[in-house]
């Protein structure tokens, strides 16, 4: 599709030139219009590079700026576990585990619950359970996040509160946020999941069936493994969504750094933080405002090398089948 | 027929039982995971709608029955008549801001009607119980209402009603609506949409059609898979640095010398528009370029082969017959755009705007973001706007979705 007209810049040129016949040579013709249009389009392509040099410019200037500041140093940025910008305590810490608790949770929950469906809808379900099953699943997958976060904070939190006893669980606690993102992600991992298993061609699993295994030992033994580059994918994906989910932790999770691993306490997560000092009135001069971008850096670098990883999974240990 | 091949199937027989059972157990683990997905997404609804509907109990600072003026109810007065009791109940002070900001003369009934409501009668919410509440714990929710506020009425209230529809942002959740949220949620949707429909089909094309497999071009569609993957939030991080303070004569409208007096900055309709277009357009890549890619290359072969060029061949060929699959993917896109909350917060969405925006250069705040306000504020009538207008959000998504589903049918049949 790409070499079907080459136009080689000499070709372009003799447009200009009539032949001897006093005609000119269309197929060579210099068209300003066309050159025009493909300018425009290769800028389109080009915007997306924009983009992310946009993000790595402002984000690294902005944390630069934020390390360059007297009262701060990366060594306590990385080490120290308060966080209180009012005071000049800027160490990461509280904000990393809170991250984790919610991401650890949301991903115990995603992953089993969503490969568990992934392997009933290609292996076990009719395609009329298939045909109503996947659009539900899309339904949850488009539903706003704002809404999960509600979800979270109205239904889930008086439900753990009633399990596990108000004195043990607080209004706002980490757990409950980290399940409603864990079933946020879930169609997630169940689509990128199913479509892997699908890929496995039929030829295996009657193989198997012909050996005498029977449907579970066909799922688990064989197309299970067959797919696993994409699974592997989706798992990664998944964490990657849970640790940049942010409104269900700014809604439920809590406001105000804790350094816990207690997922029943109070907690505010790297996106929670973010959003909730954005949210107020930022001088644009003032710490507060730089140490965002800081913790934004971070975010993204992290986001970025398990969406790279994932990437490189699938092509690295991709099985081909005729 | 030898012993051990007997025995061996002997063997085979009296482990099948076993092995059928367990995988019965497993079917019923990944039976139960589905239902489990399906009772979350129950679960969801279940909240939104048992909160929008419900008693509540209403305490009128002063009772509208007062202030019947010589037998005619409040509701049906006129508009002297309510300045007329507007003036008995404010202070002066008070009365000349109002008549500052709108003459009295000039303001309609309406407004009048909202103006008393607001600042005599002051209904003022003392309790709200959700749906299942009000159904099962009638009796109970009667008597606590007549033991703590005597004064209070208890009405069955349907928080999905037409004036919240129609009435702007208000401190109280008696009074407040949300069209100021959707009008500003329909202006950034209209600007994303301007930018990023052009700018992603752009770019859809030139990887597809024009793009040869340079080094340029393969680090073109890695970085458009990355960033698809890149959090929202980070979107709003660049917004903030690039439109609202690096661009902030533009977006704020000083350079156009369109300045909207109640803009000081770039916090406006138009910098969040942008912000969504950069972060939907990775998305929009995607799908258009795989709706292009479904083109056949015989179609474009015959064109070609006719002497079209390659822009008209695109033009006239392959945009055609690609648009059904483009129309889809990209109306999916806005509608992550529309329910999209964390970049908004993070590039300073006002929260608390009275006045419709009235184009790009206004102050703004969107639906999902009036949704986040409410949901924070600790008072329970404040869930039950937040899940009101979680309704109205989730009726606009699946207006669009539907829209996206018969215009992919209505294309389909055509071509």
């Amino acid at each position: 599709m790409q070499s079907e007209m080459p136009v080689k810049p000499q070709d372009a040129l003799r447009g200009f030139v009539f032949t001897a016949s006093g005609t000119s040579d269309m197929r060579h013709k210099r068209r300003l219009g066309e050159s025009l249009v493909q300018a425009f389009l290769f800028f389109c392509g080009v915007v997306s590079i924009l983009t992310t040099l946009g993000i790595v410019f402002v984000l690294g200037r902005e944390a630069l700026l934020f390390f360059a500041k007297p009262e701060v140093s990366a060594w306590e940025f990385f080490t120290t576990t308060k966080w209180q910008p009012a005071i000049g305590n800027f160490g990461i810490w509280p904000l990393v585990t809170a991250t984790l608790v919610t991401s650890v949770i949301a991903v115990a929950v995603a992953l089993p619950l969503g490969l568990a469906v992934a392997l009933y809808l290609s292996e076990y379900a009719s395609p009329t359970a298939r045909g109503t099953i996947k659009p539900i699943m899309e339904v949850l997958a488009g539903i706003p996040t704002v809404v999960y976060g509600y979800f979270a904070l109205t239904f889930m939190t008086p439900m753990l509160r009633s399990i596990f006893g108000d004195g043990t669980v607080e209004i706002y606690n980490t757990a409950s946020a980290g399940i409603v993102i864990g079933i946020l992600i879930l169609p997630l991992v169940s689509s990128m999941s199913e479509d892997a298993l699908s890929a496995v061609p039929r030829s295996l699993r009657e193989a198997a069936y012909g050996l005498g295994a029977t449907k579970l030992e066909t799922a688990l033994k064989v197309v299970l493994p067959a797919a696993l580059s994409g699974i592997a994918a989706a798992c990664i994906v998944a964490v990657s969504r849970a640790f940049g989910e942010t409104m269900v932790v700014a809604i439920a999770a809590g406001a105000g750094p804790n350094f816990t691993l207690n997922p029943f306490r109070a907690a505010e997560t790297m996106t929670g933080h973010i959003v909730r000092i954005s949210g107020g009135d930022l001088s644009y001069d003032s710490i507060d405002y730089d140490s965002l971008f800081a913790i934004g850096l971070m975010l993204f670098l992290i986001t970025l090398l398990l969406n790279v990883v994932s990437q490189r999974v699938v092509r690295r240990f991709r099985e081909v089948y005729e | 027929m030898g012993e051990s091949a007997n025995g061996g199937a002997g063997e085979f027989a009296a482990q099948l039982p076993k092995r059928h059972r367990v995988g019965r157990v497993w079917f019923l683990f990944f039976l139960s995971a589905t239902v489990i997905g399906i009772i979350a997404l129950m679960a969801l609804l279940y909240t939104v709608i048992v909160q929008s509907f419900g008693f509540v109990a209403i305490e009128n600072k002063i009772d509208p029955a007062t202030l019947a003026v010589a037998g005619v109810p409040l509701e049906q007065l006129d508009s002297a008549q309510l300045t007329a009791i507007l003036q008995q109940n404010l202070s002066a002070g008070v009365m000349r801001r109002y008549e500052s900001e709108q003459p009295f003369a000039e303001r309609s009934r309406d407004n009048l009607y909202a103006l008393t409501m607001e600042r005599v009668v002051q209904p003022n919410l003392v309790g709200s119980w959700s749906l299942i509440e009000s159904i099962f714990d009638r009796r109970t929710i009667e008597a606590e209402v007549a033991r703590e506020h005597p004064n209070a009425r208890l009405v069955f209230r349907t928080w999905l009603r037409p004036s919240f529809i129609v009435n702007a942002q208000a401190s109280s959740a008696e009074l407040a609506g949300v069209r100021t949220a959707i009008l500003g949620s329909l202006w950034t949707i209209l600007i994303t949409l301007v930018v990023a429909f052009p700018l992603g089909v752009g770019a859809a094309i030139y990887l597809e059609e024009y793009a040869a497999d340079t080094r340029l071009t393969r680090l073109i569609r890695t970085n458009i898979t990355n960033l698809a993957g890149v959090p929202s939030i980070i979107y709003g991080m660049l917004g903030l640095a690039i439109f609202v303070r690096l661009l902030e004569p533009l977006t704020s409208g000083a350079m156009l010398g369109v300045t909207d007096p109640t803009v000081a900055n770039g916090r406006t309709i138009l910098s969040a528009g942008l912000t969504l277009a950069l972060l939907i357009l990775p998305l929009l890549i995607i799908n258009s370029q795989e709706a292009i890619r479904a083109v056949p290359r015989s179609l474009r072969q015959a064109s070609y082969g006719l002497g079209a060029t390659r822009w008209q061949t695109i033009w006239y060929h392959v945009l055609p017959s690609a648009l059904p699959g483009i129309l889809t993917g990209n109306i999916l896109a806005i509608s992550r755009a529309i329910g999209e909350t964390a970049p908004l917060v993070v590039i300073g969405a006002s929260t608390y705007i009275v006045m419709d925006p009235n184009g790009p250069f206004s102050k703004f705040t969107t639906l999902p973001i009036q949704i986040y306000q409410w949901t924070s504020r600790p008072q329970a009538e404040f869930r039950n706007i937040a899940a009101a207008a979680i309704i109205v959000l989730l009726v606009m998504l699946l207006t669009l979705n539907a829209a996206a589903v018969l215009l992919r049918n209505r294309y389909t049949r055509r071509v």
